[in-house]
């Protein structure tokens, strides 16, 4: 292989870039990248980039004096691949071609309809979005926050914390009740109410109104809410387009195996596009989470440069953080798996907790509020366990 | 300087013990049998390095993901960018010691504010 194309130039391209370059790969490297910037971290911008107490330069993910002995095509959206040449074709009608190629072009915010064009309305996925909802929140006022998950969260503790009147509206009966299940959500979110911060349960959102900029948000109940400005955090949608029709198989993501292998030979992906198998529980599973965008390019590598003879290893469970109102929150595993949640230090009402997911008797998720020194010892349990499955089912696959 | 931090004995492979200096210092036994000392907060953010995942001659930090190498001190993965500072360890009839490192260490920025009373950067 003497040229890889890694397409996506954020935390799993970097990562793939850094780990090709270790695992050996010597040849010619070649980064793309659709936003303008080297490769910077996302988690502060909902966080301390957005409070103000980080600046831009601390975000860069890059040690300086790095030089992976790359070329970056920074500010370049790709719009297609071609198989049979063996090429990705970029906005700008040139084409990059290579022998190996890392698809990690991450994902896109969902946007509510409607909202386009109405200033004060606002999505957070990049540093240009983070810099503009910053200037916006400066204004002060009234913030209504459509959407209860973590980024909406986040963003509604950090402007708390920046004196904005926070309201925030949440479709489900029960805010996060997805990664962390109905009774974990709803004692995570509680950390609203005791900030003052307005939460909104059970209604959907029918509209903005405004005529230049935001007004209001219109509730399915029929009442309004009066906002200076509106974050919508519902989610994001793998950025696959540019892949319809290229060969590669697409369901929810780029569809790989447990090693990060593609349908396409000589292809694999990585990070928030990325929808890998999972051979402990026997689906495939595409995880937007930080840990995961760092740690799973080190396998896809492997296969990639391998031609996929290299024995994948055990994937840890997934793992992800948030901080609201000073409160550090950590989660490892699947909560959908468990059949019963138990707390098993401190309590909900002290807001520092540890609790234990379980299926069947056996740990598959842990939740920890403030308890980073208990929440390590389990989640560490969690991989040794999560190991031995992943190997059990390997094992009976080739058997 | 020379200072006790606990005895051999009492500190199984695998774990770490907080030694309360200021900054504080941790002190692994790595499953080989070997002990290392190096600065317990995390470069990145305010998170104690003992409560990590050992493995190996590296510590994971408890809240995020990077790796510091316990014997150097480098940091192989973000979001942290600057090594932790290493101190020397002595172990003699059983007790295990700390020699402090004379080097600046790499604090993140809001404990490194706070140890400055609150006014400067990181130390």
């Amino acid at each position: 292989m003497r040229t890889v194309a890694v397409v996506g130039a954020s935390l799993a391209g970097l990562s793939a870039a850094r780990c090709l370059r270790k695992q050996g790969f010597d040849g010619r490297l070649i980064l793309i990248g659709d936003e303008p910037h080297r490769p910077y971290d996302r988690p502060p911008l909902s966080k301390e980039f957005l409070a103000g107490t980080m600046d831009e330069s601390a975000l860069s993910l890059e040690a300086d004096g790095e030089d992976l002995g790359a070329e970056w095509l920074l500010g370049m959206r790709a719009t297609g691949f071609d198989r049979d040449e063996r090429l990705v074709r970029l906005a700008d009608g040139s084409a990059v071609r290579a022998d190996g190629f890392v698809i990690a072009t991450g994902a896109a915010a969902r946007t509510l309809p409607g909202a386009e064009g109405l200033a004060g309305v606002h999505t957070l996925r990049t540093l240009d979005d983070a810099r503009a909802l910053r200037d916006d929140l400066a204004r002060g006022g009234r913030l209504v926050v459509i959407g209860g998950g973590f980024i909406g969260a986040e963003v509604a503790s950090t402007a708390y914390a920046l004196g904005l009147e926070v309201t925030v509206v949440e479709v489900a009966p029960t805010p996060l009740a997805g990664p962390l299940g109905h009774e974990m959500g709803t004692v995570v979110s509680s950390l609203h109410a005791d900030h003052g911060v307005r939460l909104l349960c059970g209604v959907g959102v029918k509209g903005l109104t405004g005529a230049e900029r935001v007004e209001a948000v219109l509730l399915e109940d029929g009442s309004s809410l009066p906002a200076d400005t509106v974050v919508v955090g519902v989610g994001a949608r793998p950025n696959t387009e540019w892949l319809h029709g290229s060969g590669i198989a697409l369901d929810n993501g780029v569809t790989c195996g447990q090693d990060g292998r593609t349908s396409v030979a000589g292809v694999v992906a990585v990070g928030d596009c990325a929808n890998w198998y999972d051979p402990a529980a026997g689906q495939h599973r595409r995880v937007e989470h930080w840990t995961g965008a760092l740690e799973r390019p080190a396998a896809a590598v492997a296969t990639l440069l391998s031609g996929g003879a290299a024995e994948p290893g055990p994937v840890r469970p997934p793992y992800f953080w948030s901080d609201q109102y000073g409160v550090k929150i950590q989660f490892a595993g699947h909560a959908a798996a468990a059949d019963s949640v138990t707390v098993e230090e401190g309590s909900a009402d002290d807001r520092s907790l540890l609790a234990v997911y379980r299926r069947a008797g056996d740990p598959v998720a842990v939740l920890g509020m403030n308890q980073p020194r208990l929440f390590m010892r389990w989640r560490k349990q969690l991989a040794q366990a999560s190991a031995q499955a992943s190997a059990l089912a390997s094992a009976v696959a080739r058997s | 300087m020379k200072i006790p931090v606990c005895r051999l004995a009492d500190l199984p492979r695998g774990e770490a013990f907080r030694l309360e200096l200021d900054p504080p210092v941790s002190v692994f036994h790595t499953d080989d049998g070997e002990v290392f000392a190096i600065d317990d907060t995390c470069t990145h953010q305010d998170a104690s390095l003992a409560d990590g995942w050992l493995e190996g001659c590296e510590v994971e930090c408890p809240l995020h993901a990077s790796k510091f190498d316990l014997r150097t001190g480098a940091v192989d993965s973000p979001p942290a960018k600057l090594p932790v500072r290493t101190h020397q360890v002595l172990v003699e009839d059983g007790m295990i010691y700390v020699e402090p490192s004379e080097a600046a260490p790499n604090l993140p920025p809001c404990v490194g504010a706070r140890l400055a009373g609150g006014a400067g950067g990181p130390a």
